[in-house]
């Protein structure tokens, strides 16, 4: 028999807050916010899937934001032709999109490094040019206008608050999976290959099986976060979906922190709210420096500095303090408050 | 036949500028084994201040020219030695992501200078067609190539026949050996980065008066620059010259023989770059890499 790890009281009280927060959130923000944290919710589940593939398995990719072109392209166009209700096309999104994602995983499989960000860059680059290229269908510049998504049951629900319980659920849903990807034998691979690519070889891992793997699953919740965005914003255009947004992805990620569970969402939180409060701050004026209203300027900044200072992120200085609490606490009776990125619990066979 | 040779030609002349962008990237790559993905924001910058310098000081165009060129290397060694420096020996997905940092810092900081409003930039060349056989050319493309061609010959001759150009290349080759025989290994890369922004900061001059100055002016300049260093080899500077005039005629041909060419250029960088990896990762002039363990 598997024991199950005692669960520490403050995990269960930190659980039942986040639930409420999560849940209570439309309830108490205006629509506005609401909508905020919609998109956070989108940008998390990219995150979560750039997360598999840079921050488990070491593959950099700067063109995540291209198969979210795929996902929300394929929303938009089966919406508004066919007339497929629009969550009927979230799957479909995201499997074209991983689909996207395996058929480019086949060549990475032989760029590594810095190639492999060259390749990925130059995808980014490429997509929206090419999107305006094919408008027939996709509605070249103009773009594609999809009917607002309303409340289903006759609930009674803004659409904010609709389209924030439908992101954050799926959100929750894929997090809870890409959670138990990271924790299999799967998730134990894939940080193989990060770790030392000749090492996992060796070790009788598939290089080729577990890459492009990883690239389908990263490409996968890319093409559902294109897919909710689209429907949120009931509107794409290939400018939707440019560099900007691809590196939004990485600094998010890099900034949230790679390979760490909660990265995605913190990173999620700071790509949507970071852009908000740099505007809020522009024009402050503190002597003669006036604050700039650009958030390119602080996320390329912050980016560096997280990266000397504080290598994984926001979600590793959080994890520092939560080891911190728990050593304060006298935690030498629980062992198991070994770091997760840093060494796997092995799987124990009875 | 004769429209043929007349794309051939233009292609030509576009392709010394990725050329020179991509020569860029070649040093930088040489010296420390990373593709700088802020070269095009760090050229475009460069070419801001030689707009500010021919707008409001009412400076001409070659001595504008020469003082961004200074102004661009120090910049390039003041990068270097600040941000870079510190990640010395981190990773390559590391290093990768800070120059992706300062993409966002440089273009964030030109955007808030400037403006995103499209400039018109005069340049050095006023554009006029001169017969030549059957063939128009243009004399800003001419100008250009000469331009270009200049540069890589000092280029040459730095590298080949002075102290500090040989102490560069050593540096980049054998920095261990280097270090005990009293090269300061730390300083010839930055001085790689500085003449990186320099040569950046020539070809950002020559292709603004063609395409409009503004802060995304070099984004997809960059992928042609790093089309043409994947095609050459990307450590070697000879490849990325003749790999950048190739990618020049490739697109010129593109733009004008497939329909609606112009929005597949990119793309089609993207091909090559794909193309060439797997199929000639060295590139045409580059030694095959070996795999270390």
């Amino acid at each position: 028999m598997r024991r199950l790890p005692a669960v520490r009281p403050e995990i269960v009280g930190l659980v039942v807050v986040g639930g409420v927060v999560l849940i209570g959130l439309p309830t108490v923000t205006n629509q506005f916010y609401t909508f905020e944290f919609a998109k956070v919710a989108i940008f998390v589940i990219a995150l979560l899937g750039l997360n598999i593939l840079t921050g488990y398995s070491g593959q950099i990719s700067l063109g995540n934001g291209a198969f979210m072109a795929v996902g929300g392209y394929t929303t938009a166009i089966l919406v508004h032709g066919p007339g497929v209700p629009y969550w009927a096309t979230i799957p479909a999104a995201g499997l074209l999109a991983g689909v996207g994602g395996v058929l480019i995983g086949i060549p990475a499989l032989r760029l590594t490094g810095i190639y492999l960000a060259l390749a990925t860059f130059a995808l980014a680059l490429s997509i929206p040019p090419v999107l305006n290229h094919f408008d027939s269908f996709t509605g070249g510049h103009s773009g594609i206008v999809m009917p607002p998504v309303l409340a289903p049951f006759g609930l009674d629900l803004s659409q904010e608050q609709w389209l924030y319980y439908l992101n954050a659920g799926i959100a929750l849903v894929l997090f809870a999976f890409a959670w138990g990807v990271v924790r299999s034998r799967t998730g134990r691979a894939f940080m193989a290959i990060r770790d030392s690519e000749t090492a996992a070889v060796a070790s009788g891992i598939n290089l080729a099986y577990y890459k492009t793997l990883a690239f389908g699953l990263s490409a996968f919740y890319a093409g559902v976060a294109g897919s909710l965005l689209a429907i949120a914003t009931s509107y794409l255009n290939p400018d939707s979906f440019g560099l900007s947004l691809s590196l939004a992805l990485l600094v998010g990620i890099v900034i949230g922190g790679l390979g760490l569970d909660f990265g995605a969402v913190l990173g999620g939180l700071f790509v949507v709210w970071l852009p908000y409060f740099a505007e809020k701050a522009s024009g402050l004026q503190i002597g003669v420096f006036s604050f700039p209203g650009k958030p390119d300027i602080i996320f390329g900044a912050l980016l560096i500095l997280i990266l000397f200072f504080a290598p994984n992120g926001a979600a590793g200085l959080l994890r520092r303090g939560w080891l911190w609490y728990l050593s304060l606490r006298g935690a030498a009776r629980l062992p198991a408050a070994e770091p997760v990125a840093e060494r796997e619990p092995t799987e124990i066979v009875p | 036949m004769l429209a043929f040779i007349q794309q051939i030609v233009s292609g030509i002349a576009s392709g010394g500028i990725y050329a020179s962008l991509a020569l860029a990237l070649v040093l930088v790559y040489r010296a420390m084994d990373v593709a700088n993905f802020a070269q095009g924001e760090m050229a475009t910058f460069s070419t801001f201040i030689s707009y500010s310098l021919i707008e409001y000081a009412h400076l001409d165009f070659w001595t504008a020219f020469v003082i961004t060129i200074v102004a661009s290397f120090a910049l390039g060694i003041g990068i270097e030695r600040l941000l870079i420096r510190p990640f010395e020996g981190a990773p390559v997905l590391t290093l990768v992501i800070v120059t992706l940092g300062l993409f966002t810092i440089i273009n964030g900081v030109t955007g808030l200078v400037w403006g995103y409003v499209f400039k018109e930039y005069r340049g050095a060349f006023i554009s006029q067609p001169v017969r030549f056989g059957g063939l128009y050319l243009d004399t800003q493309d001419l100008g250009v190539l000469a331009v270009v061609l200049v540069m890589l010959l000092l280029l040459y001759l730095f590298f080949s026949r002075t102290k500090i150009g040989l102490a560069m290349r050593a540096a980049s080759l054998y920095p261990e050996s280097s270090r005990l025989l009293g090269v300061r290994v730390g300083w010839m890369l930055a001085l790689g980065w500085g003449l990186a922004a320099a040569v950046g900061a020539v070809s950002g001059m020559m292709v603004a008066p063609i395409i409009f100055l503004d802060p995304n002016m070099m984004q997809s300049i960059l992928l042609f620059a790093f089309a043409a260093a994947v095609l050459g080899g990307i450590e070697s500077p000879l490849g990325s010259v003749v790999g950048g005039i190739a990618i020049g005629i490739v697109m010129a041909l593109v733009g004008t023989y497939i329909p609606g060419g112009q929005d597949l250029r990119l793309a089609f960088g993207l091909i090559v770059i794909v193309v060439v990896l797997l199929v000639r990762p060295a590139g045409l002039f580059g030694r095959a890499a070996v795999r270390r363990v």
